[in-house]
């Protein structure tokens, strides 16, 4: 069977499957739509983070990422999972024992304020949103590579079945089919990484062949008889062609470490993870799922970065130098290169006319390639954009690592119908969980909490359902006309969710002084430091050598974070304590016992 | 015979409930101290000085490794580890669930 036949039948079954999980797992009540009853095994809780955590940029993007960056792609491995630590330790136990719905209930209920409530409901919304508009994209993106359908037409089908389950089943139909597109996409995301170690290191298991030598099929060869090191004979060739070493970065120290920070923080403060952590029965269980979900997350993580290397390695030993037209008695580009520059995510410009693909450091074109419907000398496709700044000839799209891995380890049809259902697995379910957020935020916080306080639990199920189909077709709308700042407001996402709800929620737990004055004064110093630093530089023409002590927009909802704490504590020093029913409500979060029941009440 | 848990709570004195939270926070300090000496210093401050060793029998250099790998199998061990302290915690101080 061809690859596409594969496709069809792999992802239509796994779509089948998702349908059949919504039917079986109807909401109905507000108690399962947002929190799944709490009823949710906290392994399959961990199963479902994981799979919520982990977007089409994680499946499909990331290992591309470190590929090209080395060493300076620790920022995103850290600061995507240590943040888990800060969930478990500082946030997740707390909030589950408070035992409420969403996270502006426990900022507007702990600051005793509506407008608290609705600053974070704004941000909740505003981070939500700006997420999922490119995990609809993603979808798209995937159905329009592998099956050769229209984007538009993969983001509609992406949207009907979000649809489908997000607004029947609401947080418990989310839940069970979010544990199973985790498991599709890890075992899609292993497969090939295994292949792929076992054809370089000759070892089973990615990460250790990641710190082996080179062994194995592909792997010998490119040792050349050496006995060599996979990680030296990287920073060999990256030396060689003139970059910077693998395993040494090139930002700076700080920058490194704010990014870093900035991520944590933000992953801790992000709504649609935290909420999870809600879904379960007890405290100790939210401490425990939280244990499992980095476990499952990890697995992932740990194993991109070996990814990286290798696909690294294997690229550079396939094409630099090899003649891009069939040579007797010479090295020659493998087929997939064709392959891939016939869906533009490669492309060649033979600059100095010798045939041959030459691989070094320097953008080889000016931005994405745009190319010509001509064929040049050797065959090629013709790219009217060349950089002709520097001598690199070859454009390599990051997204080729992953997608193009299973080719490159010629792996059977089924490896790679495999993949492109995991990347799809990887979308949705991360889309889902957003939209939950969005659809919980309106017909919760605003009608419920501040605007409607009479509406029925019927009615709020229905405007729960409303909401949530309204924002898959918002959703759906940006993945198809895609706002060009998609990328740049990813900063702002995670800036924003470190910048106000995590200083907020960490003095709501650990300092009872804090008060309404303090925490709200706080997230808006926080807020608008971060937002304007970040609009400066992404939309109003800053340029590096502006940063603050070489501070990057990624990293700087770190410093927003800093204001926050800040601001809260010393405002707080000033202005009136809480009232005496908060801190008993404080003193009660902080010890397990006592937790309520399974419950759909209010 | 088992308590219900309102007369447990009603028992709680101040005191008890000021302990048992004194002693989660110093757990916390410790174990976000190795949070932040794997991540933030093993992987970023330090990974200079750290890159002069390697790992025996691999490639990796080891402030590369604390990167890239180790800090994240370090925070899956300490999560595990801290609700296994907490349960016992939880215990000593009669404030566990169920």
């Amino acid at each position: 069977m061809d690859v596409q036949t594969w496709t069809f039948i792999i992802v239509g079954g796994t779509f089948a499957l998702y349908i059949g999980i919504a039917i079986w797992s109807k909401a109905s009540t507000t108690g399962d739509f947002y929190i799944a009853g709490r009823g949710v095994h906290p392994v399959v809780n961990g199963m479902a983070t994981g799979a919520d955590w982990m977007s089409a940029a994680s499946f499909i993007s990331m290992a591309g990422l470190i590929s090209f960056m080395g060493y300076d792609g620790a920022v995103y491995l850290m600061g995507w999972t240590g943040g888990y630590v800060l969930l478990a330790l500082l946030l997740a136990p707390y909030l589950r024992k408070f035992g409420k719905f969403t996270v502006p209930d426990f900022v507007g209920d702990r600051y005793y304020s509506n407008t608290a409530r609705i600053v974070a409901v704004l941000c909740a919304v505003f981070v939500s949103f700006t997420y999922v508009a490119g995990q609809m994209r993603g979808v798209g993106v995937v159905f329009s590579r592998f099956l050769e359908v229209d984007i538009n037409t993969g983001v509609a089908i992406g949207m009907a079945i979000v649809f489908f389950y997000a607004v029947l089943g609401g947080m418990k139909g989310i839940t069970y089919t979010q544990a199973a597109q985790y498991c599709v996409l890890i075992f899609a995301y292993l497969v090939p990484a295994i292949f792929i170690s076992i054809l370089l290191t000759d070892h089973l298991i990615p990460q250790i062949g990641f710190g082996g030598a080179l062994a194995g099929e592909i792997g010998s060869q490119i040792a050349g008889g050496e006995n060599i090191k996979l990680m030296d004979k990287l920073n060999q060739l990256n030396t060689e062609l003139g970059f910077a070493e693998y395993t040494s970065g090139k930002k700076s120290m700080l920058d490194v470490l704010c990014i870093t920070g900035a991520l944590m923080a933000g992953t801790a403060g992000l709504p649609h993870v935290i909420v999870r952590f809600y879904t379960v029965p007890k405290v100790r269980d939210a401490r425990r799922s939280v244990g499992w979900a980095l476990f499952f997350i990890a697995l992932l993580y740990t194993t991109a970065p070996a990814v990286a290397a290798f696909a690294r390695t294997n690229l550079i030993e396939a094409v630099s130098g090899a003649s891009y037209a069939k040579v007797e008695g010479e090295k020659s580009i493998p087929q997939w290169f064709k392959t891939w520059e016939d869906t533009g995510l490669l492309a060649w410009v033979d600059k100095n006319s010798d045939g041959k693909v030459q691989y070094v450091a320097g953008d080889a074109l000016a931005g994405k390639p745009s190319f010509t419907d001509q064929r040049g000398a050797h065959g090629e496709r013709v790219v009217s954009n060349p950089n002709p700044d520097t001598a690199n000839e070859l454009y390599v799209d990051r997204d080729i690592i992953v997608l193009a891995n299973p080719e490159i380890a010629q792996l059977p049809a089924w490896v790679i119908a495999l993949v492109a259902a995991g990347g799809l697995a990887a979308a949705l379910s991360t889309a889902a969980g957003l939209l939950l957020v969005v659809s919980t935020s309106i017909s919760h916080d605003l009608l419920k909490r501040v605007f409607v306080p009479s509406i029925t639990e019927k009615q709020e199920l229905l405007a729960a359902r409303v909401a949530a189909g309204v924002a898959v077709l918002i959703a759906g709308y940006f993945g198809i006309n895609p706002p060009g700042f998609v990328a740049q407001v990813v900063a702002f996402a995670f800036g924003l969710a470190c910048s106000s709800f995590f200083p907020a929620i960490i003095l709501g737990i650990f300092v009872k002084r804090a008060n309404r004055e303090g925490v709200v004064s706080g997230m808006l110093a926080g807020i608008v430091f971060t937002a304007a630093y970040i609009i400066y530089f992404k939309f109003m023409g800053g340029t590096p050598d502006q940063f603050w002590f070489g501070i990057s927009p990624e990293g700087i909802g770190a410093l927003g974070m800093l204001l926050n704490f800040a601001v809260a504590f010393v405002v707080s020093r000033f202005t009136p304590p809480p009232p005496q029913e908060v801190q008993e409500m404080v003193e009660h979060i902080r010890v397990p016992v006592g937790a309520k029941a399974p419950t759909g009440m209010h | 015979m088992t308590d219900s848990e309102e007369a447990r709570s009603a028992r709680h004195t101040q005191e008890v409930a000021d302990r048992y939270w004194k002693r989660n926070l110093r757990l916390l300090l410790i174990l976000l101290a190795v949070w932040w000496a794997v991540s933030y210093g093993a992987g970023i401050l330090w990974v200079d000085a750290l890159d002069e060793y390697t790992i025996p029998g691999t490639g990796f250099k080891l402030g590369f490794w604390f990167a890239q790998q180790g800090s994240i199998y370090v925070f899956v061990v300490l999560i595990f580890l801290y609700t296994r302290l907490m349960n016992k915690l939880d215990r000593e101080f009669d404030v566990h669930e169920d």
